[in-house]
């Protein structure tokens, strides 16, 4: 049956029709629909974990029960759960095992743009890579037979434009597979030294016995044209640029399996070309290869290693063709993306910026109170960096510092890595200010359940993880919950714990403004008599509200009536009420 | 055939996803090879937003470039101006004639061009706008200015209002589908 599905649809799909019966992800942009459409198949068992490390190490228990599973995140996912995965890579599996990490090239959604290859090659397991829908949803299958018949995890390789892109995919059955009998093997699954120094000549031969099924796997693909002279050797969505631009007339060796890849199919297809190109996008990571083998590949001579490519690119860069195109005149501004109107988290960064305070920040929608007018943040590293960061900044810097610095960071990300840094606070002693900025859902990947949300992924009831006795638990005295929607109320929090003699815990708590349990208020308007055109409420970065022939103007299809904003004016000019 | 290219542009949180869903249904349905690129993540929280949709006999790169865009669907005005160059010559924009000022606007630090598309119009571009607010607004909401633009466009596509009235119904909950086929209808008709 023939339908259209995004590539991580197409990946759960594959993953179902393989018996999955486990899986195990943290959210995260381009990764979180694989999970999110898992969930929707009753027969496999789905979860947000609260991180990519836990959601690792869970889908190993699955595989070492054995069952098969799975796991997804996003590159810099694949960072938090590198530990279990480069030990995985000597216990190898029971029930097969598939890793998706999904990059994003021209960070659309990202910290960076590392290349999740390198770890195919770093912990020494074998990575597929599609190139559409159909392919994730064939590779995705096939990568649980893979890793049962090579005994090691697969990585599973996607991008956003293989995630994130729909395409036609014919689609089968699930074939259950039977939990494979429970047997304890000590050497297999201790990596204590004795064990493990058994375990690394078994990744070794692994590997070499991958390199020899590389040459004639299923996944890799060689389209010769007679004649030509252009060979391109190039993966995953970069083949989709070449078709588009070259269609049948250059030979093309697409690589399915990026890792391990092959020598002597490569050194064929060379052969018969007398120009050998690789289009890859970020790292030359098979231009590399292909030079350990002798081989002498035009690359990153051509093409950029930062951003995404498209057909345009591989046109000018190999062909010297550009497209003609119309633009206007007048210069077009820029429209970034911004905090929603009704957004809990604006009062806050309004009375952080308002005090002029240094703010670590950390990962998720909050990131965007960096952007004017409120420029409220100093940094944002990864998940959890601004717990741990405010303690050494505020070691470095000393008691002048934990008077005017604080950190911010969500409910999920907390959850995440943010509790380590906290305990680390408590125990080490700084008189650190950390807010958490709790929403009551994981908010800038699309709505995802997690341990302080009190419910699972499938929307039932769960346990719900109390912040405030978390907070307690972790050795912090002073927790106080603020409703980030008064800003005098914040005002005095943030002031009060900062002066106080202990490190504290602000806990900023109002649900997402985009929940759908959440009634928004009538709009607000302001009364164009009473505005004095002080600007006061634009300093709040409202999307809502703009200057109109000088006075402010709020539109009634964007605001939620959050009231924040009514706050700030002098004249109360804003009101509910409505103005003749 | 060669391969069609439509871009649907606006501001992160419009309901570009679900008129994409729309128009990839209609095309598989018709039996096309059909490409769409979603935008998830960051820019749906009211940045400038880009889904690509494209079909034809096989379809290749989810991307459009610069100079090939058949049609672009535009939720505001400024986003269409600001992709007129992925028009190819002779391509369409489709256009809700509505401002939402970006953030550089609101705090003053760029001006909004008000006459942006007379600027296009003026250099051949062929520009179709309306003011598909209202008729969301009259079909019963605002979020359906994405339906509004479909029923538009669809005029641009000789498949039958049937055709993407059983896609609609494939594409909305049920309790919604009254409201979606009322401004799809408003949208086609307002030509």
């Amino acid at each position: 049956m023939k339908q259209l599905l995004i590539g991580n649809a197409a990946v759960a799909r594959g993953l179902w029709e393989a018996g999955v019966k486990v899986i195990s992800s943290y959210p995260g942009t381009p990764s979180t629909e694989i999970t999110e459409f898992a969930a929707k198949y009753n027969e496999i068992y789905c979860e947000w974990a609260p991180n990519e490390k836990v959601a690792t190490e869970v889908a190993f228990g699955a595989s070492l029960a054995g069952a098969r599973s799975a796991c997804a995140m996003k590159h810099v996912g694949l960072n938090v759960a590198a530990d279990p995965l480069f030990t995985l890579s000597y216990t190898g599996v029971r029930g097969g095992m598939v890793i998706c990490v999904a990059d994003d090239p021209a960070m659309h959604s990202s910290q960076n743009e590392q290349d999740s290859r390198h770890y195919a090659q770093a912990a020494k397991v074998p990575m597929l890579e599609p190139s559409d829908s159909a392919e994730a949803y064939a590779f995705a299958k096939a990568a649980l037979d893979l890793s049962e018949k090579f005994d090691t995890p697969v990585l599973l390789r996607m991008c956003t434009r293989i995630a994130h892109c729909q395409g036609i995919v014919d689609v089968g059955t699930r074939e259950e597979t039977p939990l494979l009998p429970y047997e304890k093997q000590p050497e297999k699954y201790i990596m204590m030294p004795g064990y493990a120094k058994k375990r690394h000549p078994v990744v070794e031969n692994r590997t070499e016995a991958l390199t020899v099924f590389a040459e004639q796997c299923p996944f890799n693909k060689v389209e010769r044209a007679p004649g030509a002279e252009m060979g391109i050797v190039t993966s995953g969505t970069c083949y989709q640029y070449v078709k588009e631009v070259f269609g049948d007339s250059v030979s093309v060796f697409k690589l399915g399996l990026v890792n391990p890849m092959p020598v002597k199919a490569l050194k064929d297809f060379a052969s018969g070309v007398k120009r050998l190109i690789v289009v890859e996008e970020l790292d030359p990571v098979i231009e590399t290869h292909l030079r350990n083998i002798g081989l002498q590949p035009e690359g990153k001579s051509l093409f950029p290693t930062v951003g995404e490519f498209s057909q345009k690119d591989l046109k000018k860069i190999l062909l010297n063709v550009e497209e003609e195109s119309v633009s206007a005149d007048s210069p077009i501004p820029g429209r970034p993306p911004v905090m929603c109107p009704g957004c809990p988290h604006r009062g806050l960064y309004y009375v952080l910026a308002k005090l002029k305070l240094t703010v670590l920040g950390d990962i998720g929608c909050y990131t965007l109170g960096a952007t004017p007018p409120l420029n409220a943040l100093d940094s944002t590293l990864c998940m959890g960096a601004s717990v741990s960061g405010i303690h050494g900044f505020n070691k470095a810097r000393g008691g002048e510092s934990e008077a005017k610095t604080v950190c911010v960071i969500g409910d999920s990300t907390f959850m995440h890595s943010g509790m380590t840094g906290l305990c680390n606070i408590a125990y080490n002693a700084t008189n650190s200010t950390v807010i958490i900025l709790d929403n009551s859902i994981t908010g800038m990947t699309g709505h995802q359940q997690n341990p302080t949300t009190g419910y699972n992924i499938k929307g039932d009831p769960a346990t719900k993880i109390d912040l405030e006795a978390l907070c307690h638990a972790l050795g912090i005295g002073r927790v106080r919950v603020v409703d980030p929607y008064d800003l005098k109320e914040c005002e005095k929090a943030v002031k009060e714990e900062l002066s106080a003699p202990e490190p504290s815990v602000i806990i900023s708590r109002r649900p997402c403004m985009l929940l759908k349990y959440v009634k928004a208020n009538p709009p607000l308007t302001v009364n164009a008599d009473a505005c004095r055109s002080c600007r006061s409420c634009m300093r709040l970065g409202c999307p809502a509200i703009s200057m109109k022939n000088g006075k402010a103007v709020i539109d009634a299809t964007q605001c939620v009536g959050c009231g924040v904003c009514r706050q700030l004016c002098p004249f109360g000019a804003i009101t509910d009420k409505e103005v003749k | 055939m060669k391969t069609v290219n439509i871009m649907i542009v606006g501001v992160g949180g419009q309901g570009s996803l679900l008129a994409s869903k729309l128009l990839g249904n209609v095309l598989v349905g018709q039996g096309y090879d059909v490409k769409v690129s979603e935008v998830h993540g960051m820019s749906q929280r009211g940045g400038s937003v880009v889904t690509y949709v494209r079909y034809g006999d096989k379809v290749y790169s989810p991307l459009v470039a610069e100079g090939e865009a058949d049609y672009i669907v535009s939720f505001e005005t400024l986003e269409a101006a600001r992709h007129a160059p992925m028009l190819r010559k002779g391509g369409r924009i489709i256009v809700a004639d509505r401002q939402i000022d970006p953030m550089p606007v609101i705090t003053g630090a760029a001006v909004y061009p008000r006459k942006i598309l007379d600027e296009l119009k003026d250099k051949g571009v062929f520009v179709d706008s309306f003011d598909a607010l209202s008729l969301a607004l009259d079909a019963g909401s605002v979020k359906a200015v994405n339906i509004v633009l479909m029923g538009r466009l669809s005029n641009y596509f000789p498949f039958g209002e049937q055709v993407w009235l059983d896609a609609l119904k494939n594409t909305v909950a049920p309790k919604f589908l009254e409201m979606n086929i009322k401004a799809f209808r408003s949208g086609r008709n307002s030509q």
